[in-house]
């Protein structure tokens, strides 16, 4: 029983139109049966200082991640999560948050882990909802605690770990973080401190695409007439491509993994999330330093 | 291990006296009661320095007493999209603005890990936090050692 597609024809050049939804459909639909409207953000305390009516709260920290075993929430954890958020795996749900969308969009791809059917974007996030002058409130949503199935986390098609990024050497791969973590210069966001990543660089031959450039001013994305001049054209994708990409952690490449795999159609990227914080401090891995991509690494590559 | 002066120490009791998900409703509280910058600094916004170790833009400055105790004034900038990193500068305003520098000064460097919050929070945040004490520490004895003109 999902909620009928967002028809706005802002949407309609898109591969995956259905990913998104625009503020005005959420406010049309804020009471429909079977939406859950979930905020993920990286400022955990500003769904308390207000947020979209009926909106629940999922912290990617606490909630999303198993710190034991440096992973993701298993099957059973994660139908423990949605039961206790309402969602049941017929829910439409619509996640937003702060930055772009950065950490809503790295939700999305957690749900995708578990294929969640309907799982959409609020494009543009909390800010554009903000900046429009729409309904906020502080009052939490009471949630009927629901059933959601025990369903194994599938770790094959979207996601890619380390000795995996070795056999994709040859293939396209997508550095999303700024140009000075790319270069080497730093080991984390400008404005961000230091994370105790021991070497500054890049996986060799991934070209480097800031994942901010596929967000708009207001937050929402780009066309995807500017997508492709960015990923086709200065990154030198090819429709069809396997492609990995990565950050530091894997949250600002879930946002590229979302514009490459439902606004452009790649059918196959993957979000390698171990990223910087794993590649840059591993044993006998090879990185480059320096604005150049740099070449696959010997006995690597077709 | 040096003592915490009595305001710090009854915010620290009263974060760990409550469950995680209220230490995060405090937190939120605390954001709410940052002063807002007074107009002799907000007009001068060059006066103030940035933690860049704070994941949201925050600036801060000090002023000390030229003389007597040298009480130290703590100010404060964060945006109102920032709350985590405002509750922050809060806790630290109100645990600290108004004591003799060497109070000040003597506040452990890990005070931000006593609040609780290790758990819900990231280490980058609590970094963030443990950079504000160490830049307020660092203006603070800037001020004291400079010699008086």
């Amino acid at each position: 029983m999902s909620l009928p597609i967002d028809s706005n024809p802002s949407f309609s050049d898109y591969a995956h139109p259905e990913r998104l939804v625009s503020t005005d459909w959420l406010a049309e639909n804020l009471s429909t049966a079977n939406l859950v409207i979930l905020e993920s953000n990286e400022d955990i305390l500003l769904y308390d200082m207000g947020h979209i009516p009926g909106a629940v709260k999922v912290d990617w920290h606490t909630e999303l991640n198993d710190e034991d075993t440096r992973d993701y929430v298993d099957g059973a954890g994660f139908a423990a999560l949605m039961a206790a958020k309402g969602i049941t795996r017929e829910s439409t749900v619509v996640i937003y948050g702060d930055k772009s969308n950065w950490w809503a969009a790295y939700a999305l791809w957690v749900f995708t882990l578990f294929g969640h059917e309907d799982v959409r974007l609020l494009d543009g996030g909390r800010d554009k909802w903000i900046a429009e002058g729409r309904e906020i409130t502080r009052d939490k949503p009471t949630t009927t605690a629901s059933s959601y199935p025990v369903i194994e986390r599938d770790d094959t098609l979207i996601r890619a770990f380390l000795p995996q990024v070795f056999e994709h050497f040859g293939k396209p791969m997508i550095d999303v973080r700024s140009s000075e973590e790319y270069t080497g210069e730093r080991t984390h966001m400008p404005a961000y401190p230091e994370e105790g990543t021991l070497r500054g660089g890049h996986i060799p031959s991934a070209a480097s695409v800031p994942w901010a450039k596929a967000a708009a001013e207001d937050g929402t994305f780009k066309s995807r007439a500017e997508l492709e001049a960015i990923y086709l054209g200065e990154a030198g994708l090819t429709p069809g491509d396997d492609v990995i990409a990565y950050c530091r952690i894997g949250e600002r490449s879930s946002h590229t993994w979302f514009a490459l795999q439902f606004l452009l159609g790649f059918e196959n990227v993957r979000n390698y999330d171990g990223s910087w914080t794993e590649w840059g401090n591993a044993v006998r891995v090879p990185i480059v330093k320096g604005i150049e991509p740099g070449a696959v690494p010997t006995g690597y590559g077709a | 291990m040096s003592e915490l002066p009595a305001a710090l120490a009854e915010i620290v009791e009263d974060f760990q006296a409550v469950t995680e998900p209220d230490r995060l409703q405090l937190l939120l509280e605390f954001s709410e009661e940052l002063p807002e910058l007074p107009a002799r600094l907000a007009d001068h916004p060059d006066l103030l320095e940035q933690v860049v170790e704070c994941q949201t833009p925050l600036f801060l400055t000090i002023e000390v007493e030229p003389a007597g105790d040298r009480r130290v004034s703590l100010f404060f900038s964060a945006p109102p999209q920032a709350p985590t990193t405002r509750g922050f500068a809060s806790v630290l305003h109100q645990g600290l603005d108004g004591l003799p520098a060497a109070a000040v000064l003597a506040v452990p460097d890990d005070m931000p890990n006593q609040l609780g919050l290790t758990r819900a929070l990231t280490p980058l945040r609590l970094r963030g936090m443990s950079a504000m004490l160490g830049r307020i520490k660092r203006q603070v004895s800037e001020r004291v050692e400079a010699p008086a003109s």
